[in-house]
């Protein structure tokens, strides 16, 4: 899983600068410690965040880190992509008091980063049950299931079609958040538990014959190409999931000099926006069909975008993308395109982010492109699990490690642990 | 304007605010700087038979990020020669003479007493403090603390320095004595004008937890200290309170222990003295600190309708009890106040682990788009403790509210020799 050195990526700085340890200290000494704590329930692994924090005040780091792993073994690049300003620290009770929140994810990142610098491990396997789990896709998801698995003893292997592990937070997380290779030191630390095989290049299709080679299924193969907009001329646009793909593991290459556009209003528009930014493009300009309170993509992301000068055009349908422009109409409020409203985008790059395939699972129940499951990650079919994004449409991280930890808790038991 | 002139035993001060004999009076060019500042008198830095210090001298108490909450040091009297600190004190006195400038002492025979009196004089102090204090270094070599712990030689050596003085003498009390009322006592009965209190605390500040060694550190070994800092205060504030209140002391106190800004300034003249005396807060930030105290106490005279220093002194003594007269039927309970609460349910914890279990999870209210979980208490099982209101990082979210109970005040003295009825006790199933 070698990835090059002069990825396009490199050049990217992290948003949220890396806490010094005095700036560590200090701010774990602001934390109230808070009983019942509101970030704590804000966090879908329910990391004992005062606790942590208190352990970084005290410098008990090691302990820290503990706490952080014991509920999320992805707890550092959670550390680095987690929205915080929607999850703990949109919950911090200091956001009662008109200050700023606790820097959670900064001071998560601190703790995580030492341990990996001083190589401190956790968690060993368990001892072996003679089980056998076959996880697919070797995303969040499915590394989260699998640390837990062999925590509780049982034999797993991961399968994943590509030759790069970690799934998107290797090859989709914005570099501004977090490098590929940071993800990839991930995966090693997850695996650092032993006993985790994992088969890259091999796609799985058929998961009813897989169940002939293991005791149980995990599903985390997440979603799938990215969706179209249906337009003439769409064949010189590329999908931004990607194109994100390719700045994060080999090179891309543009004319600065020349304009840009992004169409959608999600998440994955806001980091494409700010990478194409970050890569050099002068002109970057927005497009969505929505208005801009109602976009689907965070308003502090997008707040970060308009400080990087992205400019966007809210309410606005591509219909065409020929001769150098972006042909658009605009919308009205019901999202039907006002006639005579027809304009032109200059744009000699389209990325196209309004969302991604669902991948095809054959033999299990699908609503809506989902896997459908209970909140254990049980599938329709015994002894199937799922988590991450192919069964939630597509979340964070955090929701990705929090179900794969849950679905190999739900395994466990299947399996006849306690 | 509030007259801040201070007069402590007849020594005047233009303000109440003192440098204690410390660091930060050991020598003229910096007390002349602190008057500068605008300090009103200065305690000499301990005058005696010149001493040589170790290295390192001083230790401070961290919590959290704020530094040296209390502080403590193993550092003796002057070790600068005698003579230099006469010069020094004589053009003090010619460039300033309407500040106050108190010289420390601390020798062991009455002829050696005698002189450094007279010699202490004539360069011109307004008054002179007794080391009996100092519980480091030199209570070993039977001075400082050994004097002050002692009341019959406290009062023999203050008889020999009141004697040979002419002008007031202050005794400087050791606070390592089990009550300080026997000590005080002694000094007014040698004749003392007033006194000076707390010395220093006997203290280990801390332990160096890798090389096993105390702090601090002077080479392979350590020291017990003397504490002070801002975390001495309510003991200095005790034993202030315990003089002021004592019917047969009667004479002036000169407070010291943990005084930082005008606020603890005030709680120690409330409490009886007439001065205050400052060290570490200006060790750790320097002499500027006093323009805040004197504008803060000025506008807390102002606003108080204080016109004197005087008035100010004891005011708060009387209200200074013993446990038994405390009212017994006075009940108070906690009160949340739902809008300023943010949810932080440190008081429920507190009061679950560290008191009475009585505050619960409460309704969740909608703030800044999110539900807030405020408290509720259980006013039937709340007795009143306060623990909640002290965790409570909002100001005046939790209040202390009267209960009218229908109970007629009554003290435990008076239940125990009238028969005096008390409320149901609360909390205690």
């Amino acid at each position: 899983m070698d990835i090059p050195s002069d990825r396009s990526e490199v050049v990217f700085q992290d948003f949220k600068a890396a806490f010094t340890p005095a700036q560590a200290v200090t701010e774990a000494n602001r934390c109230l410690f808070c009983a019942d704590a509101p970030c704590v329930q804000a966090c879908p692994t329910e990391i004992e965040i005062p606790q942590f924090i208190r352990k970084i005040a005290t410098g008990n780091l090691k302990g820290s880190a503990r706490t952080i792993f014991d509920s999320n073994i992805l707890g550092m690049s959670c550390a680095r992509v987690c929205p915080v300003e929607v999850l703990c620290a949109g919950a911090c009770v200091y956001n009662h008091r008109g200050e700023e929140p606790i820097a959670i994810g900064k001071l998560q990142r601190y703790a995580t980063d030492e341990a990996f610098a001083k190589g401190w491990r956790f968690f060993t396997a368990g001892k072996a049950t003679g089980k056998s789990v076959g996880l697919v896709g070797a995303g969040p998801a499915s590394l989260a299931a699998a640390h837990e698995l062999r925590r509780r003893g049982h034999a797993v292997t991961i399968y994943d079609k590509r030759k790069v592990v970690g799934g998107l937070n290797t090859t989709g997380v914005a570099p501004y958040k977090m490098k590929s290779d940071r993800s990839l030191d991930e995966v090693r630390y997850v695996l650092g538990i032993g006993g985790i095989e994992v088969k890259t290049g091999v796609e799985v299709t058929d998961f009813v014959a897989l169940q002939k080679q293991h005791d149980a299924i995990f599903i985390g193969v997440g979603l799938g190409a990215d969706s179209k907009l249906g337009i003439p001329g769409e064949d010189r646009t590329h999908g931004a999931v990607e194109m994100i793909e390719k700045l994060k593991l080999g090179r891309v290459a543009f004319d600065k000099t020349k304009p840009a556009v992004v169409v959608g209003g999600g998440n994955t528009a806001l980091d494409a926006v700010r990478e194409l930014k970050g890569l050099g493009i002068d002109n970057v300009t927005l497009v969505y069909r929505g208005q801009e309170p109602s976009m689907s993509g965070y308003q502090h992301e997008w707040a970060a975008a308009k400080l990087e000068n992205v400019r966007a055009q809210w309410q606005t349908q591509p219909v065409a993308y020929e001769g150098g422009v972006l042909k658009c109409v605009k919308l009205d409020a019901a999202k039907k395109a006002i006639a005579g409203s027809d304009f032109a985008v200059p744009a000699e790059l389209v990325l196209v982010a309004i969302g991604q395939a669902k991948l095809a699972v054959p033999g299990l129940k699908v609503e809506k492109g989902c896997i459908v499951a209970d909140e254990n990650g049980a599938t329709s079919v015994r002894g199937v699990f799922t988590g991450g994004d192919c069964m939630n449409g597509g979340k964070e991280v955090v929701n990705a490690a929090a179900e794969g930890k849950r679905a190999a808790i739900a395994i466990d038991k299947f399996l006849g642990g306690k | 304007m509030p007259n801040l002139q201070a007069n402590t035993g007849g020594i005047i001060s233009p303000n109440p605010f003192w440098l204690a004999s410390a660091p930060p009076t050991n020598s003229g060019p910096q007390i002349m700087r602190a008057f500068d500042a605008g300090w009103g008198g200065a305690v000499w830095k301990t005058l005696g038979v010149p001493i040589q210090n170790v290295s390192s001298r001083f230790g401070g108490l961290n919590v959290g990020t704020k530094r040296a909450v209390g502080f403590n040091n193993i550092e003796l009297i002057t070790d600068r020669p005698l003579e230099s600190n006469f010069k020094e004190i004589y053009e003090v006195k010619k460039r300033y003479p309407k500040h106050a400038v108190i010289v420390s002492l601390m020798v062991e025979t009455e002829q050696e007493w005698k002189e450094i009196i007279k010699r202490s004089i004539d360069a011109g102090a307004d008054g002179l403090e007794l080391n009996f204090g100092c519980p480091h270094g030199m209570c070993e070599r039977g001075m400082g603390s050994a004097v002050g712990q002692e009341p019959k030689v406290n009062e023999r050596i203050t008889s020999w320095a009141v004697h040979y003085s002419t002008v007031p003498v202050l005794v400087k009390l050791t606070p390592n004595v089990s009550d300080i009322r026997p000590h005080g006592l002694a000094a007014k009965r040698g004749g003392a004008h007033g006194v000076s209190l707390i010395n220093t605390i006997k203290s280990i500040i801390g332990v160096d937890i890798d090389r096993f060694i105390p702090e601090p550190r002077v080479a392979g070994l350590s020291t017990n200290g003397g504490y002070c800092g801002a975390a001495v205060k309510p003991i200095a504030l005790h034993m202030c309170a315990s003089l002021a209140r004592e019917r047969d002391f009667g004479i002036p106190i000169s407070g010291i222990g943990g005084v930082s800004n005008w606020r603890d300034a005030v709680e120690f003249i409330l409490l009886g003295s007439s001065s205050v005396q400052v060290c570490t807060e200006v060790m750790l930030r320097g002499y500027r600190v006093v323009e805040d105290m004197i504008e803060g106490l000025t506008e807390y005279m102002t606003t108080h309708g204080f016109e004197t220093i005087d008035q100010m002194v004891g005011k708060a003594v009387p209200q200074y009890s013993e446990w038994g007269d405390l009212d017994m039927n006075y009940e108070t309970v906690a009160k949340i106040d739902a809008d300023k609460c943010i949810g932080c349910h440190l008081c429920l914890v507190a009061c679950d682990d560290g008191a009475h279990q009585c505050i619960h999870p409460g309704e969740n209210v909608m703030k800044n788009g999110m539900a807030v979980n405020v408290p509720k208490i259980d006013e039937s099982e709340c007795v009143g403790c306060n623990l909640c209101q002290i965790v409570c990082p909002v100001e005046g979210c939790i209040d202390m509210v009267a209960v009218a109970n229908g109970h007629k005040p009554a003290t435990w003295n008076q239940h125990v020799s009238e028969g005096a009825k008390l409320r149901h006790k609360k909390g205690s199933h």
